[in-house]
């Protein structure tokens, strides 16, 4: 049958006695054609009524509003900020606050989810428990509820700043955030930070080397201890022969807060708190099924082979792993920048707030800045998918 | 996310609804049956519902009195609970008929936004709730304090302006809905919470002990609160201006619920005029004569709907003060009928 009819079809691509709207190849182009006009089409019609639309009704519909003053102020901002600032640059502090939230958010629910994911797999009956139930907890109830629930029950519930809660090192903690000591640099300081630079080269360097040292004589080297020396005591030595150029200020109750010190605050630590723990729930799943998707012949086998356990997680089983778990992590960590949004229930400035909040109701251009929200969005979810592609192809099974 | 919806789905009215014609914002609602009104979350003396869904307040009755307009029936309103950073493009969009929302009238919302203030039916200024066991007797006092506000609101803008000019420095702490930002403050994360005065009376009956807050004696702006139509349709804010005035005017003329079907035989040719028996007023505004009759019927004039909802009637014990007729001391002034 199928024999018999490719002669036919490769006959009507050459046979000129068949019109071009008959030929199959040419008319699938022709149908995509049009499809892919009327779509556009639609989008720009679209586009004009919104315009018209918002014309007839008198709505700004350019972003005039951009460098005009803003007029509000933003509380936690990482940039200097005040009211007689931009809109332009209010959008940068919520822009900021957004991808502060999501690097620490990633960073630590990465941490966070290996330990979960790893723990569910002990051999230990307790820990494996606890671990499933942290997962099952914190993965069936709905985030938003988290949320609040940190936010209102959790960290409000603590004592006000005149009857803040002593922590050790000169830090307090009260319902206006944790205080911590902040760093106050002399000079000489940036000694130290050529030594941290100097040291992690040194580390990586030796890295390279051990490795290399490895593949030719199979002889292991003492990689961790020299590392931590490297970066952690290279820069300390320097700290004590520069005179100890860092010093701390200690945050002093003064009026109705803390002065000095450096404050996180209770809206930041909720909401990086809550998409932590939420997040991290799903990643040791993946961690999980990714550990046991390698099939246990493969720890049989290196066993055989003699590698002990850490070797055998190191050289055989995480890379396998590895494979399995890269693509749903990368949904994971777009998650958590996308569900930051719900920052907007408890107050903390990131960009959905700042922009698709207060500027949007400002200016009334509500077209414009929920375009832009949105566009910033898919651009951070698809840089961070884009970086995780790269790792993913750099981790992937090569076939030979 | 109920207010992400509503912004989407005011925006995508936007996109696809074909450009509307200016005007006919009447006739709509008459083909409809029903007014839509859009008003605040929740907020006791202005618009708030009770455990059964009926709203009170007065904004609530501002809406009311439009329909009564219309329809000759105080109860064909639908509300439509917005907050603060989506009133007005709901408006814009459509999706509400007038905001009754104690907005303030302000340059920029009045010209940039396509909307269009007709009245004040309140008028208002910006002031600080503050425990009393913080021992503060003046805004001034706050160096320092963090103090709670609802996003996208004229107090937001105010609060930076004043500390700044005052070189005190603030914490802020920003919600999207009022109930948020109490409920912040009530929980102690903030020193103090600032909203309109009105607005702190209000709230304060919300807290478990009411007496354990006290209002600030300063007011750092002038917040006139008023109705809100989309620019472009002239019969349809002369319509809701003139409800507002003629609750006024009704007021000042001594018309009130109780006596309005004695009044229609007054003599006073001002009552004539106001109650539709002479002239044909209403009929120039789209409606029947007797429109100002079926406000004060149903309704109420001014004075009556000021003290059920936020004077010595109601919980809130506010005193006329500014919101007085103007041959009383306040500012309340209605242009005539004629």
């Amino acid at each position: 049958m199928h024999s018999a009819e490719r002669p036919q079809t490769e006959n009507s691509g050459h046979n000129a006695h068949v019109p071009l709207w008959n030929n199959p190849v040419y008319r699938g182009w022709g149908f995509q054609a049009v499809l892919i006009l009327l779509t556009l089409y639609l989008a720009y019609s679209a586009f004009l009524n919104t315009v018209a639309n918002m014309r007839a009704h008198g709505i700004p519909t350019d972003l005039g509003f951009w460098p005009t003053a803003a007029g509000f102020d933003i509380t936690q901002s990482p940039i200097p900020y005040s009211a007689v600032n931009s809109y332009g640059r209010a959008f940068l502090v919520g822009l900021l606050n957004t991808l502060i939230v999501g690097a620490v958010g990633i960073v630590l629910t990465t941490l966070l989810g290996f330990t979960v994911g790893v723990a569910r797999l002990s051999k230990n009956w307790i820990v494996a428990q606890f671990a499933a139930i942290y997962i099952e907890a914190f993965r069936n109830t709905p985030l938003l509820l988290q949320l609040l629930f940190l936010y209102n029950a959790v960290l409000k519930s603590l004592p006000g700043p005149r009857q803040s809660i002593i922590l050790p090192g000169g830090a307090f903690l009260n319902n206006r955030g944790l205080i911590l000591p902040n760093p106050v640099i002399h000079d000489g300081a940036a000694y130290i930070g050529f030594a941290l630079v100097a040291g992690v080269a040194a580390a990586f360097v030796y890295l390279r080397w051990a490795a290399v040292r490895k593949a030719q004589t199979g002889q292991d080297s003492p990689v961790i201890r020299v590392a931590v020396g490297l970066i952690v005591l290279l820069p300390l030595l320097v700290y004590f022969a520069a005179g100890m150029p860092v010093s701390l200020e200690f945050p002093v109750l003064k009026g109705f807060n803390f002065a000095g010190g450096y404050q996180l605050y209770p809206e930041f630590v909720a909401l990086t708190g809550g998409l932590v723990l939420y997040t991290a729930a799903f990643i040791a799943e993946i961690v999980r099924a990714g550990i046991q998707a390698v099939s246990k012949g493969q720890s049989e086998a290196a066993g055989a082979l003699g590698l002990n356990r850490a070797q055998t997680l190191k050289l055989v089983i995480i890379p396998q792993a590895m494979r399995v778990i890269i693509p749903p992590l990368t949904s994971q960590y777009l998650n958590l920048v996308k569900n930051s949004t719900l920052a907007i229930f408890i107050g903390y400035p990131e960009l959905a707030q700042v922009f698709m909040g207060t500027v949007l109701n400002q200016t009334g251009a509500a077209v414009q800045c929920v375009a832009i929200t949105m566009m910033v969005y898919l651009t951070i979810s698809l840089t961070t998918s884009v970086l995780m592609n790269i790792y993913n192809s750099r981790k992937a099974l090569v076939e030979r | 996310m109920k207010k992400t919806i509503a912004t989407l789905a005011a925006l995508t009215t936007l996109t696809f609804a074909a450009v509307t014609a200016q005007a006919g914002t009447l006739d709509q609602v008459k083909q409809r049956g029903m007014l839509f009104c859009g008003v605040s979350q929740g907020l006791p003396g202005f618009s708030q519902p009770d455990d059964k869904g009926n709203w009170t307040g007065l904004d609530v009755d501002g809406c009311r009195a439009v329909a009564a307009v219309i329809f000759n029936d105080p109860t064909k309103v639908k509300f439509v609970a917005l907050s603060s950073k989506d009133r007005f493009t709901s408006l814009q969009s459509g999706e509400i008929d007038v905001l009754f929302r104690n907005s303030t009238w302000t340059m920029q919302r009045d010209t940039e936004l396509g909307l269009t203030f007709v009245g004040v039916n309140y008028y208002d200024g910006q002031g600080f709730i503050v425990r009393k066991k913080l021992n503060v007797a003046s805004a001034l006092e706050l160096n320092g304090a963090s103090i709670c506000v609802q996003q996208g609101t004229t107090t937001e803008l105010n609060l930076a302006d004043y500390f700044r000019s005052n070189k005190i420095k603030y914490e802020g702490v920003v919600f999207a809905t009022d109930d948020e930002t109490v409920k912040a403050y009530d929980s102690g994360r903030c020193d103090s919470y600032t909203t309109d005065a009105s607005g702190l009376f209000a709230d304060r009956l919300k807290f478990a002990a009411p007496d354990e807050h006290v209002i600030l004696p300063e007011i750092i702006s002038k917040e006139p609160l008023g109705p809100v139509v989309r620019r472009g349709d002239d019969q349809w804010a002369a319509l809701v201006k003139w409800t507002h005035f003629a609750m006024l005017n009704a007021e000042e003329l001594g018309v009130s619920t109780a006596n309005v079907d004695e009044k229609m035989k007054s003599d006073n040719p001002e009552v004539k005029r106001l109650l539709g028996i002479e002239g044909k007023f209403g009929e120039d505004l789209g409606v029947t004569n007797d429109w100002a009759y079926r406000i004060v019927k149903h309704v109420g004039n001014y004075g009556e709907v000021f003290e059920r909802n936020v004077g010595e009637g109601s919980p809130l014990k506010i005193k006329r003060g500014l919101n007085a007729l103007w041959n009383k001391g306040g500012l309340q002034y209605a242009p005539p009928i004629r």
